[in-house]
């Protein structure tokens, strides 16, 4: 599952459960996506979230487990087509979320756990003990919208292929050279820390949510046009 | 001309001769049905590897046969057709079911150079040979799928200014440097050795042709659409 803390101006986001895979199921998209809900709810200016994890796992992806037990290839279906639906509203909360957000990776992540991290706005990552490894081509999985979309908004040049087209599993040193992360630190308790402080720093910013999100679905035009949330011109009464 | 051998898992298409390897409609006709039969002879563990003898790999459209039409009118009608003609090379590369990697051992000029372009993974000599973009030097205008491969493949805007808008011939180190190829050795048999071998380690992933195709396009949206390639409906192989 997952749990909001708030402490002073940061909400913190901490996935928990599942073997500590923090495997995506309903259960867990559900309590994350109220969890982000409850942040944009109680948000206010010099706001930031940072979402961190525990153990070997940041996220690794979706539950496939939970996807086999249908009880037919019909239903496996629909349950896979499910957790692309809730994924997609992960991603659309998470664009929405009028305030900075960070992602600490402490582990590694894998395929939807990979769109879960590059879904903030700040991706810090742990140099070693860490991979990103988007799993779906491996294991002959297309890629959907949005789901490319994201990429494309966030990663350019020969680091798209090289992070969806060639089933690399990128390390700490490499997700940095390649530009997907912001920093890596060695440790799981330094990523941790270090992504509370970055989201401090931002808080302390001071921004307007409306105006920050507004700004970041204009970065993001291509991906917000696929989600259906296009950004509005919003004028403000002093400059 | 150009000719189609297979080698183990790997298509491998050379241009033969000591010549610029220029097109023209008789060798473009070739350059697509040879990679309309790799198409159709796909397997998994597939890869294409393209390649040219002599010091050029293609120096473009074949102008000389553009002028031989008599006229400006009639030499701007040829090297229109010529464009035309070209796009579905494109096209065919760009939803190849298999990694492709170019061999630069020589010069690659316009056309030459965004057919090099239009694989997976461009491998350059660091000793000899240029990338040039020569429109700008000869007043030609830039096709539209051509700007959009660019666009697309090039992540730094400064880098496509330099090849597009100032005629810069960029040699290998370079090239390697500013993430416009893969890689570049010293020597045209070091060039061609490493190809096979990326080639070969990407054969080996084995990896679902279709779904290959299906990710690559993702990652060139805009590429695409000019080029008439469309996504294919999202469906699940095996999880």
């Amino acid at each position: 599952m997952c749990s909001l803390e708030k402490r002073g101006n940061l909400f913190i986001l901490i996935l928990t459960g599942q073997n500590g895979e923090h495997r995506l199921n309903p259960n867990l998209f559900s309590s994350i996506i109220s969890a982000l809900s409850r942040a944009k709810t109680e948000s206010t200016r010099g706001s930031a979230l940072v979402t961190v994890s525990h153990g070997k796992f940041f996220c690794n992806g979706f539950d496939l487990d939970w996807v086999n037990a249908a009880g037919s290839d019909e239903e496996t279906q629909q349950r896979f087509n499910l957790l692309l639906d809730y994924l997609k509203q992960l991603v659309l909360a998470f664009i929405s979320l009028p305030m900075p957000t960070i992602a600490a990776v402490n582990g590694h992540a894998a395929a939807g756990g990979v769109v879960l991290a590059l879904c903030h706005d700040y991706v810090l990552m742990r140099r070693h003990r860490s991979v990103l490894y988007m799993i779906d081509l491996d294991l002959g999985i297309k890629i959907p919208e949005p789901f490319m979309a994201l990429f494309r908004a966030k990663i350019w040049g020969s680091a798209r292929r090289d992070l969806l087209l060639r089933g690399l599993k990128i390390k700490g040193e490499e997700a940095l050279k390649m530009g997907i992360v912001e920093a890596v630190y060695d440790g799981e308790e330094e990523v941790t820390n270090s992504g509370i402080e970055m989201a401090d720093d931002l808080a302390k910013r001071n921004w307007h949510g409306e105006f920050y999100v507004e700004i970041r679905k204009g970065l993001y035009s291509e991906l917000c046009d696929i989600l259906g949330i296009a950004s509005k011109a919003i004028a403000t009464p002093k400059l | 001309m150009c000719t189609l051998e297979k080698r183990g898992n790997l298509f491998i298409l050379t241009f033969t001769g000591e010549d610029q390897h220029r097109f023209n409609p008789n060798l473009i006709g070739s350059l697509l049905s040879l990679l309309s039969q790799v198409k159709a002879e796909a397997t998994r563990g597939s890869a294409l590897i393209t390649q040219a003898q002599g010091k050029f790999f293609s120096n473009g459209f074949d102008l000389d046969w553009a002028q031989a039409a008599g006229s400006e009118q009639g030499a701007a009608e040829r090297l229109h057709h010529m464009v035309a003609l070209f796009k579905p090379v494109t096209a065919a590369l760009l939803s190849l079911p298999m990694p492709t990697v170019a061999a630069i051992t020589g010069h690659a000029a316009a056309a030459g150079f965004l057919l090099a372009l239009s694989h997976d993974y461009l491998i350059m000599r660091k000793d000899r040979g240029v990338l040039y973009m020569s429109e700008v030097d000869i007043a030609l205008t830039i096709p539209d799928y051509f700007n959009a491969l660019f666009r697309e493949k090039i992540g730094d805007a400064s880098v496509r200014r330099d090849l597009l808008l100032r005629g810069l011939k960029m040699k290998g180190d370079e090239a390697e440097k500013r993430g416009v190829v893969e890689a570049a050795y010293d020597g045209e048999a070091e060039v061609r050795e490493a190809s096979v071998r990326l080639a070969e380690n990407l054969g080996k992933r084995k990896w679902n042709g279709e779904v290959y195709a299906e990710i690559r396009k993702g990652l060139y949206p805009q590429l695409s659409a000019i080029l008439g390639l469309t996504h294919k409906a999202y469906t699940i192989a095996r999880l």
